[in-house]
């Protein structure tokens, strides 16, 4: 196991797949002479070179189309969309494109590409650089939504991901490039579905992905030294689809749910990881299930607003011991 | 063009006409359901185009004025037609519809509805071909209103920069929807837009197949030759309106007749009987056979093909789990 930073091991992943299979190219702006805005393609211009690491012009929509175009002969294709924020200038080809060709030419083509991109508020970055979006790709058919909470999972979603046929968003953030984690030294496959139980408990599941895993798993530290609670932790890395199965195993365990996403509340995964308790367990729960969620407000510049906008792992710990009566 | 190839290109032509003709009846019918768009009046395009291409050879993308297209390519009347009638014969299996006829085989990469989608897909494409090392062109055919789309700029920037092999064949037909072009965009001659990208460009008539051919021919080889891309404009004129849904209130009975006038067939057929390669007679029968072809095998195919099956509903939103196993569930060693 090498102790590794979430952008070295996206950056692993992509030279391992790029060494094996010469069709695997990536494209972004400045990822390759400029090594990439969080490095995750540090040093695959000089090794590969232009034609296969590709500093693009600022044209997301085009670029991305590009991609897209190239997956349908059969390239696998790795696209860097540098914010999250910028791809609604892309939505057209991932949505419109990569994620329907399979089913309006009756399976003839298939556009296997990746798109990673930076989410999530970073410091300060304001209202057009501190998107949360994974709202809006989780609900697109024909494409898989995976967003890694750690190292490893930056790896092995990574890997996973180029070698499906399916058109794949990777949800990144911005605040997690240098978290360090361990990563499997020989070669590792994420799965692209399901999810991972990052800290078992008993009685209560704390439901979060990305870098609200971080808030759960501190919160359940919180609760259970200071409050007797014990928290499970289930990391949804896949969002698209979601884990029916993990979640109601976790809730029929635990019976109570609380969601913490970094993403505003209307339309999100808190009201779809909810509709699916309904669905699936809902005669399991002890008591209403709870959201930790942002504020619907584009994202402030100052510092005291933008802390109160975006939730962390106190507000965690606040809903906790709201569903126990203790607050 | 040799005068064979002209002999057979006319027939095509011809089925390319009655077989949108009839559509446009089947249409009447309620047999074709969605939007509808035809192609009458532009045959000489990709018609052109295509005979100095390779059909099955480079591929074809396009929006969503797609049949002929198709069937240029090598896709089966009968299949598209099946897919105008939403059965599982059909060419995208009853999933695309008019606007999103797809043959993979015959390298045909589907017609795309949203305006100006296609010029980055195209690029694309090229970009494989440059990375698989191959002597195949991309080659794009898009109307004039596409011009105006953000995908147009960027798309061009992209392809001059990195010399991909993919020709834009522009096929102004002076409509964007239901807006003339001298209302809706700044630069009428649409050829004179990629200068800014240093992108070759050529613009000629688009009724008469073999000015086409002759321009498409240098177009094609400028870009086979491994010299980046091309732009080729063809000033045309679509006879039927934008979709079934328009009833041309946009534009003169009078301008559609002056523009009948050069219609791509006749202009062909009368070039060939004066070349005495063929007769009146001779035509009258070509266009009773082909629209015998289409009534018996054509029509006859999509009326009797199965509908798709309701517990296939979901089948090809994603690749056949199956086949994709190791990635989904991480087992992959």
């Amino acid at each position: 196991m090498a102790n590794i930073m979430y952008w070295e091991a996206i950056q692993r992943a992509h030279d391992e797949e790029m060494a094996r299979d010469p069709l695997v190219i990536c494209m972004g702006e400045d990822i390759g002479v400029a090594g990439g805005t969080y490095k995750a393609t540090k040093g695959l211009y000089e090794k590969y070179g232009p034609l296969r690491v590709m500093d693009t012009p600022i044209s997301e929509g085009g670029f991305t189309g590009l991609a897209v175009g190239a997956s349908f002969l059969g390239v696998r294709p790795i696209v860097e969309i540098m914010s999250v924020n910028f791809a609604w200038l892309a939505m057209d080809q991932m949505f419109n494109s990569a994620a329907k060709v399979r089913y309006m030419s009756g399976g003839q083509l298939t556009a296997p590409c990746v798109f990673r991109s930076a989410g999530g508020a970073a410091h300060q970055l304001g209202a057009q650089h501190s998107a949360r979006m994974e709202k809006v790709f989780m609900g697109i058919a024909g494409l898989r939504v995976v967003t890694p909470s750690n190292p490893k999972q930056a790896y092995g979603l990574l890997k996973s991901a180029i070698r499906c046929d399916d058109p794949v968003f990777i949800n990144e953030h911005e605040l997690m490039y240098n978290m360090k984690g361990e990563v499997p030294d020989g070669e590792y496959f994420h799965p692209l579905e399901g999810s991972d139980i990052a800290r078992a408990g008993t009685d209560v599941t704390l439901f979060g992905y990305n870098i609200s895993v971080h808030w759960c798993l501190k919160a359940a530290e919180i609760l259970d030294k200071q409050y007797g609670i014990s928290a499970e932790v289930v990391d949804l890395y896949s969002l698209s689809p979601l884990d029916r199965a993990g979640i109601k195993a976790s809730v029929s365990k635990t019976h109570r749910a609380v969601i913490a996403e970094e993403d505003e509340a209307p339309v999100g995964v808190g009201s779809e990881v909810i509709a699916i308790i309904n669905e699936e367990c809902f005669f399991e729960l002890d008591a209403a299930p709870v959201r930790v969620h942002s504020a619907l407000v584009p994202q402030p510049y100052n510092h005291t607003l933008e802390k109160a906008a975006i939730p962390d792992h106190e507000d965690v710990v606040k809903a906790v011991l709201k569903l126990f009566g203790k607050a | 063009m040799k005068i064979e190839d002209k002999k057979r290109v006319l027939r095509e032509m011809v089925l390319h006409r009655r077989f949108e003709e009839r559509c446009y009846q089947a249409y009447i019918e309620r047999k074709i359901g969605g939007f509808l768009h035809l192609y009458p009046g532009q045959e000489a395009c990709c018609n052109g185009v295509m005979e100095a291409a390779r059909p099955g050879h480079d591929y074809v993308i396009t929006g969503y004025r797609d049949h002929v297209h198709a069937i240029k390519c090598g896709a089966d009347p009968k299949e598209v037609m099946a897919e105008l009638y939403g059965k599982e014969t059909g060419s995208s299996k009853g999933r695309g519809g008019s606007m999103h006829i797809f043959d993979a085989g015959k390298r045909f990469m589907g017609g795309y509805a949203l305006v100006g989608g296609p010029f980055p897909l195209a690029a694309g494409i090229a970009k494989a071909i440059q990375l698989k090392g191959g002597d195949e062109i991309a080659i794009c055919f898009l109307g004039d209103a596409a011009n105006n789309q953000g995908t147009f700029h960027e798309t061009m920037n992209m392809a001059a920069l990195w010399k991909l092999p993919v020709l834009f064949v522009c096929e102004n037909n002076l409509y964007g929807i239901g807006t003339s072009i001298e209302r809706s965009t700044a630069v009428i001659h649409q050829h004179k837009r990629v200068a800014a990208y240093n992108i070759p460009a050529d613009e000629c008539d688009g009724q008469d197949l073999e000015v086409v051919y002759e321009h498409a021919r240098k177009a094609v080889d400028h870009v086979r030759a491994g010299n980046g891309p091309f732009f080729l404009e063809l000033m045309t004129y679509r006879y039927r309106g934008h979709s079934m849904s328009d009833s041309r209130g946009y534009r003169t009975r009078e301008e559609e007749e002056l523009w009948k006038q050069r219609d791509p067939i006749f202009i062909l057929r009368d070039r060939l009987i004066k070349e005495g390669a063929t007769t009146m007679a001779e035509f009258e029968t070509l266009e009773k056979e082909t629209d015998a072809y289409i009534e018996n095998e054509v029509i006859k195919f999509a009326e009797e093909s199965p509908e798709p099956r309701v517990e296939d509903l979901e089948k090809y939103v994603f690749a056949d789990r199956e086949t994709q196993l190791p990635w989904l569930t991480g087992k992959a060693a």
